[in-house]
């Protein structure tokens, strides 16, 4: 296929082999981008809690009046609850992920407390977290009865001090890299040191998926909260969720009359109504290159019929001269090729510059380069198949339109 | 002259329905994402009080330590306890309110109704007056109040309704946790967003329904809700006490003009400096004094997917806007026989320039039409998100001018290209070719 008589022919539709190329470099452009910020949004969405999104219920109550012995109030209400039958594990967390609070502490590894630190959620449990989450431990050990203390205790104590402490991986690896964390010691909750007994596989904080880099280490204390400070999260089968939710409920107005439900939830639908935003955003984005793409098909179509009737005495002429139908198939393939290559080109630029923007504007990374072949392969796939209806009606023109054009 | 460019519009289009048809999709997607993103955007950036947010201004200190202090840096968004009744006691300002948020239970004196949870904002007197909030009955309590710990409510008109069926509930009590508290005001309709004086406690949604002054909250240690930021080495068993190095009280004045700016300022640095001298502040003074729109701006209020959004939905239209100029000129060039007879009856360039101008806009005011059709239907969409912005997205006066102004600016913008080389084409030529 020879291109130069390709290019005298474009040569005298430059405005609107201009805009064809214009068109396919700025979908181009957006299409690679909004490629690359569906693939973040749903890496965001996939990214494992470390806890057993769908066997979690949660239920939280508030008392209405300053209740006298809120620690005593929530050992009879776990009572019941273990009681419910279902529920295989539970416990008292202080803040779960997905939830609305979030708690954290500078953490050191120096008692000086000029020392540089490093920004911990942290999460309050009581007896029976490990098995009630599902965490994995993958250092050292759970917390041992004589370590767990009510919170309530804790904060009249005098030093406030805590003995264990389990982190995440994510916080080994950043506090000790290399070394062992199981035995190490952290400043921060108290004046004294607190050691650390064991390390969890995963754990996300609250508010997983920030742009902040401080967003992904966790700890956990065994500290005791009461119903005030903390929220019931109950283990069981997938299947039951429902009806043991439902006992729960009935079992703790039983246990204490007076107090109002603060939250009743299935973990999974926690998770699911924290990224509501961020699947609506993919859904968007979705959208908008499905949008974009069949608009400049369209547009192809458009241009690329209007070029077949324009030229229907040169197309008569050449298959009255002996091109066969092949060849002027061909030929519209190959003129869309052109245009759609030197659109892509342009477009890849383009896709770099607005990923410099999006850069500096909403702290995204930078387009990885993978991106932009993927990119270019929609939009060729997309120019021949838009071209390939009119080229054919071109193909299909019999040798004697020459001479009634 | 116009009447019959438009009759030979009309025509043209009707003899190109498929082209036509496409133009008109395009140009009406275009601007139907582009209208529904930016009145999100319009009423998310919108003042949210209008003619006084420019006069009302939080106040930022800097309490923190030395050890992690850098010069200039961004000292801390809400102030301890100690500043804040300090800077109350002080009132260096015309109008100023500390104030925090909380979540508290409420039982009315109805007791066959169940108890409810509402928010609750614990602030000074001068709040209501400070932010202009309408009353339907009653009105704020007195600074003498907040000194005597008043057992003294405000409650929104929606609680009015829910805990008292409406009407005039003056005098009327209501326990909140365990205390008996009077009503002394009812408001009016009365909903800030955003909620700009403390965007930790719900940016877009419902703003509270019920105020109580803060040192009543604090004697019957209510619950508080919001961010609170601590520091220091040293166990902190009573984080809300008020020495506690801990900053979760919002605290915003009102200023009328830059010279009362410049005063308050000054004065917020020599508290600053005295604080240092009495070893509180172990920083040198780093004060901030942002208002309304500049606060909001600081931080960012409007979400970042909104704005992104914003930029897609502009791209789509660019897109669009080149497919039509695109489609248009094909339309133009592929009429050029007719164009060369009206040229050689004597039509001037002008006379054929303005007849596709006319066409243009005829597609564009079809578009725009078929556009706001598909923002209604978008913004219907946004209002079923789980945002907390979404019931408030809704097509305004202004914004449906503005979308039929755009759509017949894109078009008018999509029409020159193509009318011109219309008004290009020969009459000697075009004939000769028939």
């Amino acid at each position: 296929m020879d291109l130069l008589p390709i290019l005298a022919t474009l040569k005298r539709h430059k405005t609107a082999a201009g805009l064809i190329v214009l068109q396919v470099a700025l979908t181009c452009a957006i299409v690679c981008n909004a490629l690359f910020l569906i693939s973040q949004r749903l890496e965001r969405i996939n990214e494992p809690s470390g806890l057993v999104d769908d066997e979690l219920v949660v239920v939280s109550v508030v008392g209405v009046g300053p209740s006298q012995n809120a620690d005593a109030q929530t050992r009879t209400d776990l009572q019941a609850l273990r009681a419910v039958p279902g529920v295989q594990q539970l416990s008292v967390i202080n803040q779960l992920p997905f939830g609305r609070s979030f708690s954290m502490s500078t953490m050191r590894t120096q008692a000086d407390r000029n020392a540089p630190g490093v920004g911990v959620a942290s999460y309050n449990a009581s007896e029976g977290w490990l098995q009630a989450l599902g965490l994995r431990l993958v250092a050292g050990r759970d917390f041992e009865a004589s370590e767990y203390l009510d919170n309530s205790a804790l904060e009249q104590s005098e030093t406030g001090k805590v003995t264990a402490l389990v982190i995440n991986k994510a916080l080994a690896e950043r506090l000790f890299p290399g070394a062992d964390a199981v035995g190490q010691t952290l400043y921060g909750i108290s004046d004294e040191p607190t050691r650390i007994v064991g390390v969890v596989e995963r754990l996300v904080t609250p508010h997983p998926g920030g742009s902040d880099d401080m967003n992904v280490y966790s700890m956990l204390l065994p500290v005791r909260e009461s119903f005030r400070g903390g929220a019931y999260v109950l283990r069981t089968e997938p299947g039951r969720r429902e009806a043991v939710l439902k006992a729960a409920i009935a079992a703790l107005d039983q246990t204490g009359p007076g107090r109002i439900l603060r939250q009743q939830q299935l973990f999974s639908e926690m998770r699911s109504a924290y990224y509501a935003q961020d699947r609506n955003m993919v859904h968007l984005l979705v959208g908008v290159c499905l949008a974009l793409m069949v608009v400049t098909a369209f547009g192809i179509v458009g241009l690329a019929s209007f070029w077949v009737q324009q030229r229907t005495r040169m197309i008569g002429t050449r298959r009255a001269l002996g091109a066969t139908r092949g060849q002027i198939l061909r030929y519209f393939q190959a003129e869309n090729l052109l245009l759609s290559g030197l659109g892509i080109a342009l477009g890849m630029a383009a896709a770099y510059g607005i990923s410099l923007l999006l850069m500096r504007n909403y702290e995204m990374p930078r387009l990885p380069w993978s991106y932009l072949p993927v990119g270019a392969l929609v939009l060729c796939a997309l120019g021949q198949l838009a071209v390939l209806a009119p080229a054919r009606r071109a193909a299909a023109l019999p040798p004697v339109a020459a001479l009634r054009g | 002259m116009f009447a019959y460019y438009l009759d030979l519009a009309l025509r043209s289009c009707r003899a190109n329905p498929v082209l036509t048809g496409l133009m008109v999709l395009a140009l009406g997607l275009g601007i139907g994402a582009s209208m529904t993103t930016l009145t999100v955007y319009h009423v998310l950036s919108a003042d949210p009080l209008p003619g006084q947010s420019q006069h009302l201004y939080q106040v930022q200190l800097d309490p923190g330590q030395l050890a992690y202090y850098r010069p200039g840096a961004e000292p801390e968004e809400q102030l301890t306890r100690f500043d804040a009744q300090a800077l109350l006691a002080e009132a260096q300002a015309p109008q100023q309110a500390m104030m925090t948020g909380g979540q508290v239970i409420l039982q009315g004196p109805d007791e066959q109704l169940e108890p409810r949870s509402s928010d609750v904002r614990y602030t000074s007197a001068d709040f209501f007056a400070l932010f202009g909030l309408p009353f339907q009955y009653g009105g704020p309590w007195s600074a003498a109040d907040d000194a005597a710990h008043a057992r003294q409510v405000v409650i929104s008109r929606e609680l009015n309704e829910a805990m008292f069926g409406g009407g005039n509930s003056i005098g009327k009590t209501l326990r909140v946790q365990d205390t008996e508290m009077r009503v002394v005001g009812v408001l009016g309709a009365w909903r800030l967003t955003p909620h700009f004086y403390d965007l930790n406690t719900g940016d877009y949604g419902q703003t509270e329904g019920l105020y109580l002054p803060f040192s009543t909250s604090r004697e019957l240690e209510l619950p508080r809700s919001g961010t609170m930021n601590c520091w220091g080495n040293e166990h902190i068993p009573d984080a809300t006490a008020p020495n506690a190095p801990c900053v979760w009280i919002q605290y915003w004045v009102r200023l009328p003009d830059a010279g009362a700016v410049q005063r308050y300022r000054d004065y917020l640095n020599a508290y600053s400096e005295r604080q240092r001298g009495a070893g509180r502040f172990e920083r040198p003074p780093n004060v901030r004094l942002r208002n309304v729109p500049e606060w909001q701006a600081f931080k960012q209020v409007v979400p970042g997917d909104v704005r992104l959004q914003l930029w897609l939905a502009l791209g789509f239209l660019v897109v669009c806007l080149t497919n039509t100029v695109g489609l248009l000129l094909a339309k133009c060039l592929r009429g050029a026989p007719q164009i060369g007879v009206r040229r050689a009856l004597g039509a001037s360039r002008k006379a054929i320039f303005l007849q596709h101008l006319v066409e243009a806009l005829a597609i564009g005011l079809a578009g725009g039409l078929l556009g706001l059709l598909l923002a209604w239907l978008g913004l219907l969409g946004v209002r079923h998100n789980p945002a907390s912005y979404a019931e408030l997205a809704r097509l305004d006066l202004p914004m449906l001018a503005a979308t039929l102004a755009v759509s017949l600016l894109a078009s008018l913008a999509a029409g020159l290209l193509p009318a011109w080389r219309a008004a290009q084409v020969a009459p000697a030529l075009q004939l000769k070719s028939q």
